[in-house]
């Protein structure tokens, strides 16, 4: 035994050094940031007086309008946000299955097929919408698609984690008997990822009906397309009306979500 | 034994009304979208002609792309730091299990509430209330922080184990006490993983706060493809991409860094 008694420490010199070095580097950020970024001071003092006008020019809210201008906006949104996970989730699946190490041996292929779900992800939803609409026009159609790309990503990179976590032995036991690549996805993978996979397109069609309300600001179709023509028109109280529209949207699509999951999965 | 081979767990009849309801609403929800071939030639005629006026990317306006890129790495930064700091106390306040219901109900509508509209259309109510640039951004990106990592806190302080609060509380420890010696510890690796994500989160979005005059370099995008810039455009969508990417892989070491 040593005369000084050694000092238990949890973590290694290089660990410790990594720890220090990314709180470092969270404190030089912010304060660089905070430091550096435009910020008009005078802005803030009248913000409060800003926020009180809107309050009084979004009061009150401009019900009677609903039926006219809102409700085919509000089907449209519903619209796009469901054909855009159907498309979204058939583009994905093949792609999430390319990705998946254990379904696809090919590294050469799984590293495609991740190069696509991240690209297509780093490509904001209104990125692809503006895209969209130079090709196709203004409309639901560039929507749909928009939200579709976008949610490849998504839904292919988390479908091919679940086909990953898949369990070996159904798969064993079925290329032992000689079953065809389609046979084995149909009964050893599809019955272990059928969970998942559900959970996963529900989550998106909740996220896709945030987003297809506002894709409209660029063009492309939904509640976004009604909230854009009242503010450039600076009709408040409309634009109160689109705003509790989506509201209540969005808190319904979270209680179906929410009511689905627990009695499917 | 019947001839025909019988599936276990057969759907039933509800079920089944279920599927067929959600295939015929699908199909009719196509129809509306007015998809047809004509439309479709006449759009890869018109992404050709995009896309052959996007190449090659245009950087020769780099220097306003720079100072675009920059606010938008100040915005997120700023609005990831208050945003984690905000949803810190808040996270903790609408846990069920360390607090009474009277407490975690306003906690949790207003989280939700901060989750339920879309970052941009936050931000055309901050443009409204600050005027144009960083700051509405700012105010936009931390609220829909805190909806997101406000959430996320709270299933994870929900998800901790009951046994070392009560072995704490039995020591006659505050309320603070228990949060700093029962709580803490069992999330605070979670919590920087969550973090780490939204920051991320946040550099997408700060991309494109600018589109409703939020700052940014959603600002210089959407004006350059106002005026049909689009070899312009696509050097900035490039160099989102790049940024993105770098968030992307910076989020991931971090969380590696804390694993332990």
């Amino acid at each position: 035994m040593s005369a000084h008694p050694r000092t238990w420490q949890r973590f290694t010199r290089a660990e410790r050094l990594a720890r220090f070095s990314v709180y470092l580097a969270v404190v030089l950020a912010v304060g660089w940031a905070v430091h550096s970024v435009e910020i008009i001071v005078e802005f803030i003092w009248d913000a409060p007086e800003q926020i009180a006008d809107m309050g009084r020019r979004m009061w009150p809210v401009a019900w009677w309008f609903y039926p006219k201008g809102v409700h085919d906006a509000l089907v449209e949104t519903l619209n796009i946000a469901a054909v855009a996970t159907l498309l979204g989730i058939l583009m994905a699946v093949p792609v999430g299955f390319l990705a998946a190490r254990n379904a696809t041996p090919s590294r050469l292929l799984n590293n495609l097929a991740r190069l696509i779900l991240v690209s297509t992800r780093s490509i904001s939803t209104l990125l692809w919408a503006l895209f969209f609409v130079a090709v196709f026009g203004p409309g639901a159609l560039a929507g749909t698609l928009a939200i579709a790309f976008h949610s490849i990503g998504f839904i292919g990179k988390l479908f091919s984690e679940a086909v990953e976590d898949a369990h070996r032995g159904g798969i064993e036991a079925l290329t032992a008997a000689g079953a065809s690549k389609l046979a084995l996805i149909q009964y050893a993978y599809w019955p272990q990822v059928k969970p998942a996979f559900w959970g996963i397109a529900l989550f998106r069609w909740d996220i896709n009906v945030r987003e297809s309300a506002v894709l409209g600001l660029v063009g492309a179709g939904g509640l976004g397309m009604a909230l854009d023509t009242a503010i450039n028109l600076f009709q408040w109280d409309r634009v109160a009306l689109v705003l509790a529209t989506i509201f209540a949207v969005v808190i319904v699509a979270e209680f179906v979500v929410t009511e689905i999951r627990k009695r499917i999965i | 034994m019947s001839a025909r081979a019988t599936r276990a767990f057969r759907m039933t009849p509800l079920a089944r009304l279920g599927w067929l309801a959600l295939a015929a609403y699908l199909l009719w929800a196509m129809s509306a979208l007015e998809f047809n071939l004509a439309r479709f030639i006449l759009g890869v005629d018109n992404g050709a002609r995009f896309i052959a006026r996007m190449l090659p990317p245009n950087f020769e306006r780099w220097d306003l792309l720079v100072k675009g890129l920059t606010e938008s790495l100040q915005m997120a930064f700023v609005a990831s730091f208050l945003g984690v700091l905000i949803s810190l106390p808040l996270g903790l306040l609408a846990a069920r299990n360390l607090l009474p219901p009277l407490v975690t109900w306003p906690v949790r509508t207003l989280i939700i509430a901060c989750r339920s509209f879309h970052p941009v259309i936050v931000a055309i109510i901050c443009v409204k209330a600050v005027g144009f640039g960083a700051l509405a951004g700012i105010i936009a990106l931390t609220v829909a922080s805190v909806g997101f990592v406000g959430k996320l806190f709270t299933e994870a302080i929900e998800e901790i184990s009951m046994k070392q609060i009560e072995a704490v509380r039995a020591t006659g420890a505050s309320f603070m006490n228990v949060v700093i010696f029962g709580v803490m510890p069992q999330v605070m690796f979670r919590f920087i993983g969550f973090s780490a994500y939204e920051t991320d989160a946040n550099l997408r979005n700060s991309t494109m706060v600018g589109i409703v005059g939020a700052g940014g370099i959603g600002s210089t995008l959407f004006s350059a493809f106002q005026r049909f810039d689009y070899d312009y455009v696509f050097a900035i969508v490039l160099s989102i991409i790049a940024l993105i990417m770098i968030g992307e892989l910076l989020q991931v070491w971090v969380k590696k860094v804390f694993r332990q």
